[in-house]
């Protein structure tokens, strides 16, 4: 499989990177790790004529914290985010995720900003990022902005991304001390997408749930944040009632597609019950 | 469509070479400079037969475009054995204890287990085998690929190596 041609650019700044992208248009794309765009263009499914390699960006590299936020740039590797320890004792939660991302080849070289800026509701990183309240850090030939990550996807590889804007980095506002959180995914082989996933953050004071997020992938067009299924466990012990409650409240907004992982009743199924068991091990990890 | 010019360093040469923007990494390693030996096996980026070692990384070279290499240091199976002949540890370790029959995914597993080797000297069972996660072998079952691993990681550590009861 042989891709189609294309001319190669290498810039080595946000600017001059916006800048190409403005200045090509439609016909370039920009490329981060590479292994949702060049499997793309090996089946010929995207033909752009330019790609804008956006590997020379130093600074779209790393893990630094900002007051109470933690802000990742674009371009930091699965890899890098299983071994940060900023993130490890800042939000765990994603190195949980990234583990359970493709394998250990695809993880060197996939990157955060390209797995949520894509917007396949088959990446994991995108219902994690709305479950966590993060925000997206987008630069573009007009300038810079901020899109929350719960306002970005808007349809299986619709983005809010304007056309030539490139996500730079992505804040997330630290979880509380001593939360609890889980990604629990549903899949065939290592490797594979979701057949349903659920990311749970919560904290808990005297035995029950103080506040809540759900997020869930693969289970519609977008990434879902589970707003009604959290308040349904919000000030309870997570009793078995109450979990059942937020199962049905997870399941009642999946619409997934049918697919060789199964049908859209039992994909929405198994949404429920990952949920039912991230909340289960976010609650024992909770302090 | 224009040529790139690329210099990168490839089991320890420098290389210097006009490439096509759409040359894929394997098949620069495979067609341009004759290494045959990273091989093609699915070409959709699962098999892992394609891995080689780009600056300390495990990566699938069908799933990298050859332009994205330049200025890198890439090491494949030609550039495991010493000088002399002598094999490599992860070689005789897959030789010894059997770890390949038709062979066709040894150069990747090799070379994948190299880099693990490098970052976790001392795997356990479960580590190697989410190791390798990303490379398939259709003919082993992975048990000895697994025992050739372990084997490999005791004589880098300079232990005998002992193996597990069934």
């Amino acid at each position: 499989m042989i891709p189609g041609a294309f001319t190669y650019h290498r810039p080595s700044s946000v600017a001059e990177a916006v800048g190409l992208l403005a200045d090509l248009g439609e016909d370039a794309r920009p490329l981060a790790g590479g292994h949702s765009l060049i499997p793309m263009m090996k089946l010929r499914l995207a033909t752009p004529g330019h790609l804008v390699d956006l590997a020379g960006l130093k600074d779209l590299k790393g893990v630094a914290t900002d007051g109470g936020d933690v802000v990742i740039g674009a371009m930091t590797t699965q890899h890098e985010l299983i071994g940060n320890e900023t993130l490890a004792a800042k939000v765990p939660l994603l190195r949980e995720v990234s583990l359970q991302i493709a394998d250990p080849q695809v993880r060197y070289l996939g990157t955060l900003g390209g797995n949520v800026a894509n917007g396949d509701p088959g990446n994991d990183m995108p219902a994690v990022m709305m479950c966590l309240g993060a925000s997206y850090e987008v630069a573009g030939k007009g300038g810079k902005r901020r899109i929350a990550a719960r306002e970005f996807y808007q349809g299986a590889y619709f983005t809010a991304l304007e056309p030539g804007e490139i996500v730079t980095a992505i804040r997330i506002p630290a979880p509380p001390a001593g939360h609890g959180y889980a990604y629990e995914k549903l899949k065939r082989k290592v490797g594979d997408y979701a057949t349903a996933a659920a990311a749970v953050v919560l904290t808990m004071s005297g035995g029950r749930v103080a506040t809540c997020s759900i997020g869930l992938t693969n289970v519609a067009e977008t990434p879902l944040w589970a707003e009604e299924a959290a308040k349904v466990v919000n000030g309870t012990g997570l009793d078995a009632v109450t979990v059942k409650k937020a199962a049905t409240a997870a399941e009642a907004i999946c619409s997934p597609a049918s697919d060789r992982r199964g049908t859209p009743q039992y994909r929405t199924k198994m949404a429920g019950v990952m949920l039912t068991r991230a909340l289960a091990r976010a609650k024992s990890r909770a302090r | 469509m224009a040529k790139s010019q690329i210099a990168l360093t490839v089991n320890g040469k420098s290389v210097e070479a006009l490439v096509e923007p759409r040359t894929l990494l394997i098949h620069f390693l495979r067609e341009q400079l004759n290494l045959t030996g990273p091989h093609v096996g699915c070409e959709t980026s699962h098999c892992g037969a394609c891995t080689v070692d780009l600056d300390g990384r495990s990566v699938k070279s069908c799933t990298m475009f050859a332009v994205q290499a330049n200025g890198a240091d890439i090491r494949t199976i030609e550039g495991m054995a010493a000088a002399d002949g002598s094999l490599h540890v992860l070689q005789e370790a897959f030789r010894e204890m059997h770890g390949l029959q038709c062979g066709f995914c040894t150069p990747g597993m090799i070379l994948r287990a190299y880099r693990l080797l490098q970052e976790n000297p001392k795997p356990t069972e479960d580590e190697i085998r989410m190791g390798i996660s990303g490379n398939l072998c259709r003919c082993t079952g992975y048990q000895n690929i697994v025992k050739a691993i372990q084997y490999a990681a005791a004589k880098l550590a300079g232990v005998p190596f002992q193996e597990a009861a069934e």
